[in-house]
């Protein structure tokens, strides 16, 4: 079990180091949940299938903030850096905290600001840092991302200015020291579109070292009128780090967004991909596709919240599932009394490959407006024998037959990769994932 | 189309026309649940010894388990105490045959129109009626035990067949399965059993009528139905309620044993009294159904029509643990005015070759919310299982809520699952083609809403049909403009 006094005192220093302020109260609001929560256990609905207490039994994280300065040069960063950096912002956080000093702004001052939260929560942009960040708790209630919120600290506000459209993507790298201790590391990240914006984001994540990370994150993106966002999570770390990642997007304008979330490595993954949609006529389409092998265990939970008329959604989750992998899929789509004229689609298809595997998934839909238009269908099933046969008729042999039609089965995700150099990234990936020759 | 329409003129008299009280001698216990009670209950009925242990076995666990909170339903706290836990019509000594019961309890199951008189005997159901905590009356009894198809009350199973019903009461659903459950076994008063023994096929419909009539009672009935290799029945069941402004407590259990290619159709037309427009009074359904596919290549299926109550909590659920056994799943839920239900079931499936199916049917108008819940799981041994799920909501008005929850688990890379589910509202084109053809907004409504739910009525037998579409028009009855 957590010891909830072992973070009592982190915070307690944190508080009294930076007592001042709009952070330091949402701070105190998030270690309140958290103290009389705890840490999700599989008893609560939404953590039914994924248990996280068990990566805390007798481990101590090292925090962020025991360490000071960070012990990693640019060096360390080319291996992880994705095809393309060299025409793209690039930020960087380690063990959680953001480091201006590792990271490359390339886009002009006119069309990308990335300043430090305390930073920004002092200067012109005071009034964004106080009304949207924190907002992803109230959809939120569970102790894991409280623990995110206690600790908000280092984090980063990128904001993307009116009508400008980012000509360089953003990527943002979170590398995690875990080369000497147990780190935990809980990046922290308030991302504003104004008006009419336009920008890329790209995300990965890296774990230096044997020991074990748990990196906690959580990611708010408040997007406005014909703003258009395009985010993608590629989640390919070891066996030993683990993960909770919150992305919370808020459409608060007649907006547009574009998610796609890529996992295929690591410890345990929880994703929370929360779609709101604040505004008439939204649009948005989240994808994913998680591909698992040997312990790893991706729970992708999606929610969709239709709170005003004729927005538009559609998610498609992709999963294969091997070895002792489990896969889960959560899909919550809501409608509420006013939304009326909704159309909100979701499909969620899975491959398991071995016995040992398991595939959970719960699409559920929540709907309070008769005018609407939601469907919702999942499978769970094997590779066609028809098709297989196929193949093999024609001197293919098994393996690689299988392979090509799992390759056939992630391409319709892979092709919602609009960037061209990061697509064929990870399609490499994938293609490595299942063992295909170049 | 003019039988609806006169179903519709009908209920503009007459809302929920089961709604009379029989006035009737009836023997009742104080209210409020403990050993005492559970003691009282065993001695009334005359049970064995080990009945009293079961019971109070049963109660010891219910006082340490909490009330489910996961369902989608909101009612205010029930109080346990405050309930009638045996109430029983009085009968003069042991019934020698139908003519010498109560006239007056007869009348009652006229006006529900239900045989016991074999006067019906066309009709062809065998019927088993259970008023308040007691079955009164059983009918075509001797044709049946001719054949050796056992059809009576379970107080009558225990006395009579105590081996049986030692063997399989408590071995679908176990006494600790759930609050409900436990509850149930502790202080259940009667219900039907039925035994179809080796490779008879039941050549008539069985059925049981449960009917609450006393004022603050709670209805706790325990259903057992075994059938040997090779044999079928089919079942019905139907349930109403007089209208009376507190809510009363429904908590039943259903058991189904399915032996080698047996099989076991069971059909529920739910009709529990809903609770006024405001959303006062009506019975809280708090239910559970399971049955065991143990041999191989048996089957057993659930049909029902949920259109009564005010909360209806309740999943059909099969365990698939026979080689090449089936499990259907078919269900209309309609919700109106304040009505809730949280329904839907549970296949697990554990043996070779399992499949089946569940077809779910939700339609929602008023304030009513109506909830699909269901479990898939295929377990490691479930090589080549097999399932089809589909769930389709309709919402009329919106003021109302419709809502999908089906968990899918998977743990074998043979099995195949798919589930689909759709919501919407009636098609205005739809409904417009109707009218333009002079059909009316609220029977064009009707129409549709039948054909929405004929894939379900169709596996309902036809005694039931007729009165299941009568119903949902009946219930639909002010719910549209």
């Amino acid at each position: 079990m957590v010891d909830v006094n072992h973070f009592k005192d982190r915070f307690k220093q944190l508080q009294s180091a930076s007592p001042d302020g709009q952070i330091a109260r949402i701070r105190l609001k998030g270690f309140d949940t958290f103290s009389k929560t705890g840490l999700p256990a599989p008893r609560n609905e939404e953590w039914k299938y994924t248990s996280i207490s068990g990566l805390f039994n007798d481990k101590e994280y090292h925090f962020a903030a025991d360490d000071g300065q960070p012990v990693f040069t640019r060096s360390d960063l080319d291996a992880i850096r994705l095809p393309g950096h060299q025409g793209a912002n690039e930020l960087v956080f380690v063990n959680g905290w953001f480091m201006p000093m590792l990271s490359a702004i390339r886009s002009p001052d006119d069309q990308l600001t990335v300043l430090p939260l305390e930073d920004a929560a002092k200067g012109i942009y005071k009034k964004q840092i106080k009304e949207h960040l924190g907002q992803s708790s109230r959809y939120i209630k569970d102790g894991i991302h409280a623990l995110n919120t206690s600790f908000i600290y280092g984090g980063v506000f990128i904001h993307v200015a009116k009508r400008r459209e980012l000509q360089y993507p953003v990527y943002l790298y979170h590398l995690s020291d875990a080369r000497e201790h147990h780190t935990l590391c809980q990046p922290r990240s308030l991302i504003y579109m104004e008006e009419g914006s336009k920008m890329q984001l790209v995300e990965t994540f890296k774990t230096i070292g044997t020991s074990d990370s748990f990196t906690n994150q959580v990611m708010e993106i408040v997007v406005n009128n014909n703003a258009l966002i395009e985010y993608y999570k590629i989640q390919n770390d070891a066996a030993n780090a683990s993960q909770v990642s919150t992305t919370h997007i808020r459409q608060i304008g007649r907006g547009y967004a574009h998610a796609v979330t890529i996992t295929l490595n690591g410890g345990i993954i929880r994703n929370n991909m929360n779609l709101i949609l604040e505004a008439a006529g939204n649009e948005a389409h989240l994808y994913g596709l998680y591909m698992l092998k040997g312990h790893t265990h991706a729970d992708n939970h999606t929610l969709v919240d239709n709170r005003e008329p004729g927005c538009l959604s559609n998610q498609l989750y992709k999963g294969i599932v091997d070895d002792n992998a489990t896969g889960v899929f959560n899909g919550k789509i809501m409608v509420q009394p006013q939304a009326q004229k909704t159309n909100a689609y979701q499909s969620n298809k899975n491959i398991l490959l071995s016995d040992n595997a398991g595939i959970n998934t719960k699409p559920q839909l929540e709907i309070f407006a008769d005018d609407v238009k939601c469907s919702h269908g999942c499978t769970v099933g094997q590779l066609d024998e028809t098709a297989l046969f196929y193949l093999r008729t024609r001197g293919i042999p098994i393996e690689n037959a299988r392979a090509m039609l799992l390759e056939a089965f992630t391409e319709d995700i892979l092709d919602q990769v609009k960037p061209k150099l990061l697509r064929k990234h990870v399609k490499q990936l994938i293609r490595e994932h299942l063992s295909i020759k170049k | 189309m003019k039988e609806e329409l006169n179903t519709l003129e009908q209920t503009v008299l007459n809302d929920y026309k089961y709604g009379f009280v029989t006035d009737i001698d009836t023997d009742i216990v104080p209210k409020g649940i403990n050993e005492t009670l559970i003691r009282l209950i065993w001695a009334k009925k005359n049970e064995p010894d080990w009945m009293l242990d079961w019971r109070l076995k049963a109660y010891t666990q219910w006082q340490k388990m909490e009330e489910p909170k996961w369902p989608n339903v909101t009612y205010p706290a029930i109080n346990y105490q405050d309930i009638i836990y045996y109430a029983a019509p009085k009968q003069k000594g042991q019934l020698k045959g139908l003519d010498e019961l109560d006239p007056e309890l007869r009348r009652t199951f006229e006006k529900l129109g239900i045989s016991l008189d074999e006067q019906k005997r066309l009709s062809g159901v065998a019927v088993d009626v259970v008023m308040d905590s007691v079955s009164v009356a059983t009918s075509f009894k001797k044709q049946l035990s001719e054949i050796g198809v056992i059809f009576c009350s379970m107080s009558e199973a225990i006395q009579q067949h105590p081996e049986l019903v030692k063997k399989y009461l408590g071995s679908v659903v176990p006494m600790t399965d759930n609050y409900f459950a436990a509850l149930n076994a502790a202080v259940f008063t009667d219900g039907s059993f039925c035994f179809i023994p080796k490779s008879v096929r039941c050549p008539m419909e069985l059925s049981t009528y449960f009917r609450i009539n006393a004022e603050n009672s709670g209805q706790f009935e325990r259903t057992l139905i075994i059938a040997e290799d090779d044999s079928y029945v089919s079942y019905l069941e139907g349930c109403t309620a007089p209208m009376r402004d507190e809510n009363q407590l429904h908590a039943a259990v259903v058991e189904l044993v399915a032996l080698s290619k047996a099989e076991i159709k069971y059909s529920t037309v739910q009709n529990w009294y809903p609770g006024d427009k405001e959303g006062h009074g009506g019975i809280y359904n708090f239910v559970t159904k399971r049955g065991i596919c143990i041999g191989e290549h048996s089957k057993i299926s659930w049909t029902q029509v949920e259109t009564g109550s005010a909360i209806t909590w309740k999943y059909p659920s099969v365990i698939l643990k026979g080689d090449g056994s089936i499990g259907e799943f078919y269900s209309i839920a309609l919700t109106n005015n304040h009505q809730q239900a949280d329904t839907g079931t549970k296949m697990i499936h554990l043996g070779k070759n399992t499949k089946s199916r569940i077809v779910s049917k939700g339609i929602s108008a008023g304030y009513s919310n109506n909830s699909y819940r269901g479990l898939v799981r295929a377990g490691k041994g479930a090589t080549n299982a097999r399932n089809y799920s589909q769930c389709d909501s309709l919402l009329l008005g919106d003021k109302c809520g419709a809502n999908t929850f089906p968990y899918i688990e998977v743990k074998n890379t043979t099995a195949v699952v798919e589930h689909e589910a759709t919501t919407s509202k009636i098609g205005e084109d739809q409904l417009f083609y109707c009218k333009q053809r002079g059909i009316d907004t609220e029977t064009a409504v009707a129409l549709i809403v039948n054909g929405f739910a004929k894939e379900v009525m169709n596996q309902l037998p036809m005694e039931f049909a007729v009165e299941a579409q009568k119903l949902l028009a009946i219930n639909l009855e002010g719910s549209v403009g």
